[in-house]
């Protein structure tokens, strides 16, 4: 399922990053950071509340608009009743569209924001989405202080909140066209290794994208995708050959592993995930590239492991989806 | 269009990274051992400065354990040790009283009752379960074979 967009443009975006993601090399990029990780609330889930209330408003503030401006906002997290974005949301008296797609999230929030503003029912949305290294933690595996091993393909759930404003008013970069994607499940078992659960969701959606549009990878500058960390960035590489018989390596990169300075980071093994991984990214560093246009075509390709610990305890498969949205530079 | 989950396997097994193993196991023996060492010496000690026997001397060195673990999780850095010594700091006691410690915290915000009191063998829990029966059948074993 592929559209084309003809009259939606990205009027602004807006990052507010924790601590870990403060000390990675994208520190300058980010318009707000915390460096605790309470974020002066009581708890996680407050915490990661308050980065995406944050968030909301750093966006209203560098755009200049009143929160009566704004039509809708559409916005979703990892915690259960997608609680931070309710919380942070309700502050605004936005009308509110929650969903849900684990990591994929800012993506299908895209999606569904430029779909509505094409169809010109409205015309400013917000995507917006959070997540909070030590709620994610607390509510998917362990408590935080217990401080588990974990092997090299984990990944560490980014802490943040991370909004885009969509809008129907020209400006320098718009959305182009943007590809749903399809639940997936090959047979991956580990939640310690969702670099392997996801790299099929992202290998189904572009490759449907590149065939739906007649493109190949090289009509795109920048391939980038979610949060597939060191290993599954590897795999999907491999992947795309073997199955699809199509090279992507020669312009691809993954926002878990641009994240984080892997190298002096070590915690976080494999890279970042969580939905917030790739909206910090796409939200900052790609964004203003895009906007000194150093860079013209984009392709986000937001990777989810639709992970239920209920089902991994009852040992069925974790299921992955990604969307895609591709970007470009108005000429 | 999807690939087959064997071919799918092979792929994924093909850029899985090797874990330390050896080097895991080296650190958790060692830093184990010295968790045992600190509890021979504390025994020792209990015994001769309060003039107990060792029976009693193990059971004192057990709560001091206990009491140090929980003390560190609280304070925050016992989940350090644990991401690096790894077993050698989960199997002995210590780990016990950092599992149940660290749900304690986890859960402190959620109140007594709801948080605290129900989670807090979330870890502990199995461990507390499946030691008391294996205790029971190992204890029938032993009625059986030995008479008592």
């Amino acid at each position: 399922m592929t559209f084309k967009y003809n009259n939606v443009y990205i009027e602004n975006t807006s990052t507010v990053a924790g601590p870990y993601e403060a000390k990675g090399p994208l520190k300058k990029y980010f318009d707000k950071t915390f460096d605790d990780l309470y974020n002066k609330e009581k708890s996680w889930e407050l915490a990661e509340a308050k980065s995406l209330e944050d968030a909301i408003a750093t966006l209203l503030k560098k755009s200049k608009l009143n929160k009566k401006d704004i039509d809708c906002i559409i916005s979703g997290d990892l915690l259960n009743q997608i609680t931070s974005s309710c919380y942070s949301s309700q502050k605004y008296d936005f009308p509110f569209l929650g969903i849900y797609s684990a990591c994929a999230t800012s993506c299908e929030g895209i999606i569904l924001a430029s779909t509505m503003i094409d169809s010109k029912k409205v015309k400013k949305v917000i995507a917006a989405t959070s997540s909070h290294n030590m709620s994610s933690e607390k509510q998917f595996r362990n408590p935080t202080e217990y401080g588990a091993p974990k092997p090299k393909t984990a990944t560490f759930t980014a802490t943040g909140g991370a909004t885009i404003l969509l809008s129907d008013t020209k400006s320098d970069i718009k959305v182009e066209s943007s590809t749903i994607g399809r639940i997936i499940d090959l047979g991956q078992t580990d939640p310690l290794h969702m670099g392997s659960v996801m790299a099929p969701a992202a290998a189904d959606t572009i490759n449907r994208h590149l065939t739906d549009l007649k493109r190949t990878p090289d009509y795109y500058d920048l391939i980038l995708t979610g949060d597939l960390g060191t290993y599954g960035k590897e795999i999907l590489i491999d992947y795309m050959k073997t199955e699809f018989g199509t090279d992507i390596s020669a312009n691809y990169n993954d926002c878990g592993v641009m994240l984080y300075d892997l190298d002096k980071q070590k915690e976080v093994l494999a890279g970042g995930s969580g939905p917030v991984c790739s909206a910090l990214v796409n939200y900052s560093i790609i964004y203003e590239k895009m906007k000194k246009k150093e860079i013209r075509r984009v392709l986000l390709v937001t990777t989810g492991a639709l992970f239920s610990p209920t089902m991994v305890y009852q040992h069925e498969n974790i299921l992955s989806i990604a969307h895609a949205v591709s970007l470009e530079v108005v000429s | 269009m999807i690939m087959e989950k064997k071919q799918y396997k092979k792929i994924v097994d093909k850029h899985k990274p090797t874990e330390t193993r050896a080097q895991n196991a080296f650190i958790a023996f060692v830093t184990g051992g010295i968790v045992g060492v600190i509890g021979q010496l504390m025994t020792e000690f209990y015994a001769s400065f309060f003039e107990i026997s060792t029976k009693d001397a193990s059971t004192f060195m057990l709560v001091t354990l206990i009491f140090i673990a929980s003390l560190l999780t609280a304070l925050g850095f016992f989940d350090k040790w644990v991401t690096f010594c790894k077993c050698g700091l989960i199997i002995p006691i210590t780990g016990f009283a950092h599992s149940m410690t660290s749900a304690g915290i986890e859960y402190k915000k959620e109140g007594p009752i709801y948080g605290l009191g129900s989670n807090i063998f979330k870890l502990a829990g199995s461990v507390i379960l499946y030691g008391v029966v294996s205790a029971w059948f190992f204890g029938l074993l032993r009625l059986i074979i030995m008479g008592g």
